[in-house]
């Protein structure tokens, strides 16, 4: 079941440009759902209906894209300028390698030899201006025909499991997205009684940019994003409560800074894990945003999150214990199998 | 035997200071193919002899075969590893770096940070100190000490990356490079004479402080020593006078350190046989094998070719195979004149 998580994991898709990660969702789903559609800012729709009358019309969420950079600027010696997309802390570019554009040109970001700095250098991080981004291109003639101003890249990063836990880029959200998947991929004895639309949402990153047209379009009566979300069981100095923690199950949000979780879904979820046997935790922090909280207020549709907990999202690989994706697919499925019981 | 499939052999094979068991196996096996004998000594310093035609005199290139690294200092609670640095580190090329642990089995981590979420305000403008970082296995901490235990080392993960132009990078790029020169000029001495016997090393606990250069320069006390190492590359931000370029040829080191007529010769030769070739300058001894090698025993007379290298004790270390290929016909036209070269300026 990780081989979906593993090959969105390592498909490109930065805010923008999602082309590569949604043809990977699109040959995962397509078998699976009724009909496949796109809007003009790339956004994925796909429908699973029940076949009854009157169901309860579900929105799952979960965003393709994935945080990274675009070239801005090439120097006359063939170096590349760039600038994030998305929640970047310029701290974890130094001495990373990376692929950029469609064709995944290589490339490496480097920093002064620790030998030619001054004795107090060290002590600041080197800011964005320092930076650059090196394909081996000769001059700025050679680098601009690879990658043009204009193309993004992401971090050269590959999926690797060890043990009960899986290394990667992007889990945020990727994890969102493959459970989404598994969701969609049940067999003909065990439908839903609800009818579905699984939305893959862009540009989540840039400020929830893709969910904000979707709900006009979907116009359902629920909505449940699925997210990689911050784990912060690892050692800091201020460490009082983490946001959640690995291995201790789905994390549900009652808030963050977008949206307040619908009660009846949040209940719903959390009497499911009960009766299952399910572990789960409540998110501990209320900082952030997700695609609900530009979907939940567009006519007013209950909603809620429910995450996969990751440590380091937003940093070149994160790692993520594969018994919280399955407990949080295990969740997922069986509160939308018994959804009446929300009605 | 191919250039580049030895340079992602050499750069991916581990060997930090002090256990350097892996690349020196991988470089002895290099030598048996491309030297009459080859071996390691007990520091895990390896050893080829290329026999001469008169054996009338010893010639030792050394080129470290070490890398900076780490070794697990302690355990957190948690399952998190404390670190303690090998050689010289810049602590803001480590966050967010894959790491691998030699431990009982090798065990794959990351130098773990704090995503912006749940940063608070000011913390990017700061440096997080080596004593503050951990690596995360992700495993429970049970786990995890059945794997690992107090000083094992670690290294980062490094995959050998061609870009552009016959560029390189990798990790471990100081010194493999210099390593690869010492193959790259064993091939073209297969099909050259020399009078002299070429004593080839790969030289252990360099990061630390050049001491498998001292103990085999040392035990075969060569008439002329030559240490291959990197020099910086070109970067923005660094004077040029400060760099070489790369692609421009190797680095021909001019300083104390140096014998000044053998190194006047080392010139004379690449540009008779039209080598490219470039100058360095260290106004004083530091930094290389040839530090310790100069001084060991009753003196060791010494010239230096550096391969440029950007990015130096980072994990992308790049540099340009034409450099490491021309560097290599350099030394091996020297090694032809070595006699000849010896005679007339150092007696």
């Amino acid at each position: 079941m990780i081989q979906i998580l593993e090959k969105y994991s390592n498909a490109c898709g930065v805010s923008g440009h999602e082309d590569e990660i949604r043809s990977r969702i699109e040959e995962s789903v397509r078998d699976h759902v009724e009909s496949l559609s796109r809007d003009f800012m790339g956004n994925l729709y796909a429908f699973k209906p029940c076949g009854r009358q009157n169901a309860p019309h579900l929105l799952l969420v979960a965003h393709m894209d994935e945080i990274g950079l675009m070239i801005n600027g090439v120097e006359s010696n063939g170096m590349l300028r760039f600038v994030p997309v998305g929640g970047v802390d310029s701290r974890l570019l130094v001495s990373k390698r990376v692929i950029l554009g469609k064709d995944r040109v290589p490339g490496v970001i480097g920093a002064k030899p620790i030998h030619l700095q001054s004795r107090d250098e060290w002590k600041s991080p080197i800011p964005l201006s320092a930076l650059y981004i090196d394909i081996g291109a000769s001059d700025d003639k050679e680098a601009a025909a690879k990658v043009p101003p204009g193309t993004t890249g992401t971090f050269h990063t590959r999926f690797e499991t060890q043990e009960d836990v899986v290394f990667g880029k992007a889990f945020d959200d990727r994890a969102g997205c493959a459970l989404i998947t598994e969701l969609l991929m049940t067999e003909e004895d065990e439908a839903y009684p609800v009818d579905i639309t699984a939305v893959f949402t862009v540009q989540e990153e840039v400020g929830l940019r893709g969910a904000s047209v979707l709900a006009e379009r979907v116009r359902p009566d629920f909505t449940i994003a699925f997210e990689g979300t911050t784990a912060g069981d690892v050692p800091r100095d201020d460490y009082a409560s983490p946001s959640t923690e690995m291995r201790k199950g789905p994390a549900i949000s009652f808030m963050d800074r977008s949206a307040i979780g619908a009660p009846r879904l949040i209940n719903h979820f959390k009497a499911t894990a009960d009766k299952k046997k399910i572990p789960f935790q409540m998110k501990k922090t209320v900082s952030g945003g997700t695609d609900i909280g530009v979907i939940h207020t567009k006519g007013g549709i209950p909603s809620m999150v429910i995450s996969v907990p990751v440590r380091y999202i937003h940093a070149p690989r994160g790692i993520l214990a594969v018994e919280d994706y399955k407990n949080t697919f295990r969740l997922a499925k069986a509160a939308l199998m018994n959804f009446k019981e929300v009605l | 035997m191919k250039t580049e499939d030895m340079l992602k052999a050499l750069t991916e094979a581990p060997g930090i200071s002090g256990a350097e068991d892996d690349v020196a196996h991988l470089l002895r096996n290099y030598f048996a193919r491309l030297a009459d004998e080859a071996s390691i000594d007990k520091f895990q310093n390896v050893i080829g002899v290329k026999k001469g035609r008169t054996s009338g005199g010893k010639l030792m290139m050394a080129a470290h075969i070490d890398q900076i690294g780490f070794i697990v200092k302690t355990f957190d609670k948690g399952g998190f590893i404390r670190l303690a640095a090998v050689g010289g580190h810049d602590p803001r090329v480590l966050p967010g770096q894959s790491v691998v642990i030699y431990g009982q089995e090798q065990v794959r981590g990351i130098i773990g940070t704090t995503p912006p979420h749940l940063q608070k305000p000011g913390d990017t403008a700061k440096v997080t100190s080596l004593d503050d970082l951990y690596v995360d296995t992700g495993l429970e901490e049970e786990a995890l000490k059945r794997k690992v235990r107090i000083g094992d080392p670690i290294l980062f993960d490094n995959v050998c990356t061609r870009l552009q132009g016959g560029l390189y990078a990798a990790a471990a790029m100081d010194n493999r490079a210099g390593v690869l020169v010492l193959l790259e000029t064993l091939k073209i001495l297969e099909k050259m004479t020399h009078d002299w016997d070429i004593y080839m090393v790969g030289t252990v606990q360099e990061e630390v402080g050049t001491r498998g250069a001292a103990m085999t320069a040392y035990k075969i006390s060569p008439d002329v020593g030559i240490a291959i190492d990197v020099t910086f590359g070109d970067f923005p931000g660094i004077p040029e006078r400060d760099t070489a370029k790369l692609g421009k040829g190797g680095a021909v080191a001019v300083g104390p350190n140096f014998h000044p007529a053998l190194t006047e010769k080392l010139m004379q030769v690449a540009e008779e046989w039209e080598v490219p070739f470039q100058k360095e300058f260290n106004p004083r001894p530091g930094g290389t094998d040839a530090v310790s090698m100069q001084i060991a025993a009753k003196g060791i007379p010494m010239v230096q070719v550096s391969i440029p290298l950007r990015y130096m004790h980072t994990t992308v270390e790049t540099l340009d195979l034409k450099d490491i290929k021309r560097s290599a016909r350099l030394l091996a036209l020297f090694s032809a004149h070595i006699e000849q070269a010896h005679r007339e300026v150092v007696g």
